[in-house]
């Protein structure tokens, strides 16, 4: 069974409580966020830099869940308890499948933002 | 049943680093009718709090520059900042630097996802018990300097009471009773308004704290609950310009044709019981012992004397050369078994008393 990208039940709940015009402003603000801080996490990695690791990461998993990005944001937030453990060892894989995830919630948002 | 809040909307801080959190948040706030200013890390964040004023921050933990700990460790030590609440916003699996953000001395927190109705409730409910505290110390202010103030405020209303060296200072108006009833009610308040507003500045000025007012008639004590050890010397000076005061505005009231009062003024010092009386929820700081009752004694005596200002022999003893005081002689007290020594301060060409 494949992976629910994005929990629409959050989204329609977000905007119930705002309007689906604040939304897509939401996922746009994300999906033009997002992108930096894959980079800033590769960056940090680079560097062996555990705190903008796990900051950058934070921010992801707290993007993620916001806009019911569920799977995505708990990936995200497992590179944040490595960052934070200080042990970023064997980041890089995760990094780059956490990338790849992204690629699947943007399509999901974007098809999402697009409806009605 | 509907509750409205007293407090209204309010100039909030948002400090977030997450873009996404920050649109989030403004959406709930401004909807609310709060104004919001954002920050985008803690270093941010104390920069523009030193700049304006504001009456809640809503602060995320994981930031970079300097984090949530290391501003609330910062608010907590800065004197003008430390009262401002502080909301914690944090995702739901970091429960434990909740905790730490509330020992730290944080209001209160909310969790991400953000739930907006929570976000309102806890927002107003933060908003209100600032808007109280406001008024708390406005209310302190009006009665005491800005020194006993902070003085009151950080030591929490402790009701316990200690001896302390310091001087009792009692003032009324002679024959109030009779000015009161040859004039129309609204004369007599706003006579009396300007009085006291007359009376505060003067001991204010001289770091005294008014801490009775009954009729026509107050008490204040100088020394306390700052030690002063100029104690006597602001008190005599204080009652020197209280005298001053009410003879300019005799003049005044004379030009308007309306009534002039004279006042008495009686001070002692020496080691007084001060604390605070009443109960948890009302209570007023103030002195008794025998020094206490002494002033009260040479206030009623100056009537007596005929003399405006009369103070003890302790008093007089810690008068500097620019006072100049007579010596009454000893004097028989009610309540005293031994006589006392009163001197009447000179209060000079300005006031020329019968």
């Amino acid at each position: 069974m494949p992976e629910i990208v994005i929990d629409r039940a959050t989204l329609e709940a977000l905007a119930s409580t705002t309007d689906r015009e604040f939304v897509g402003e939401l996922i746009d603000t994300f999906l033009e966020d997002a992108p930096q801080l894959l980079t800033t996490l590769s960056a940090a990695l680079a560097a062996q830099d555990a705190e903008g690791f796990r900051r950058a990461a934070h921010s992801l998993k707290s993007n993620g869940a916001s806009l019911g990005a569920m799977a995505f944001s708990a990936s995200a937030k497992e590179l944040e308890m490595m960052g934070k453990a200080g042990d970023l060892n064997g980041a890089a894989a995760r990094v780059e499948s956490l990338r790849a995830e992204f690629d699947q919630v943007m399509q999901a948002l974007r098809g999402y933002a697009n409806e009605a | 049943m509907r509750h409205d809040g007293k407090s209204g909307p309010g100039r909030l801080l948002v400090v977030d680093d997450n873009k996404v959190n920050r649109l989030l948040l403004a959406r709930g706030l401004q909807e609310q009718g709060h104004t919001i200013t954002f920050a985008e890390n803690g270093r941010q964040a104390l920069e523009v709090m030193r700049r304006q004023a504001f009456d809640l921050v809503l602060l995320d933990i994981l930031m970079p520059e300097l984090d949530g700990y290391q501003v609330l460790e910062q608010l907590t030590t800065d004197p003008d900042l430390r009262d401002i609440p502080v909301i914690v916003v944090s995702a739901m699996d970091e429960l434990d630097s909740v905790v730490k953000c509330i020992e730290m001395g944080a209001e209160d927190y909310l969790s991400k996802p953000l739930n907006p109705v929570l976000l309102k409730a806890r927002i107003g409910a933060c908003l209100e018990k600032k808007w109280l505290r406001d008024q708390q110390r406005e209310l302190i202010r009006k009665f005491a300097t800005s020194e006993v103030a902070d003085e009151l405020l950080s030591t929490g209303f402790s009701l316990g009471g200690k001896f302390v060296e310091a001087s009792a200072m009692f003032s009324d108006i002679r024959s109030f009773t009779t000015i009161a009833e040859s004039q129309s009610p609204e004369d007599t308040i706003e006579l009396l308004n300007t009085y006291y507003t007359l009376m505060f500045d003067a001991i204010s000025g001289q770091a005294g704290v008014v801490n009775q007012m009954v009729g026509d008639g107050l008490m204040a004590i100088f020394g306390a609950p700052v030690p002063n050890p100029d104690h006597a010397e602001n008190a005599v000076r204080a009652a020197l310009e209280m005298v001053e005061l009410v003879d300019l505005f005799n003049q005044q009231q004379a030009a308007e044709n309306k009534v002039q009062i004279q006042i008495g003024v009686g001070i002692a010092s020496g080691r007084v019981i001060a604390g605070y009386t009443g109960t948890q929820q009302r209570a007023t700081y103030t002195c008794v012992g025998d020094t206490v009752n002494l002033a009260a004694r040479l206030e009623s005596h100056t009537k007596v004397a005929g003399q405006p200002i009369l103070v003890d022999e302790n008093t007089h003893n810690q008068l500097s050369e620019a006072i100049k005081a007579e010596d009454l002689g000893p004097l028989q007290i009610k309540g005293k078994t031994q006589s006392v020594r009163v001197f009447a301060v000179r209060v000079g060409a300005l006031n020329p008393q019968t």
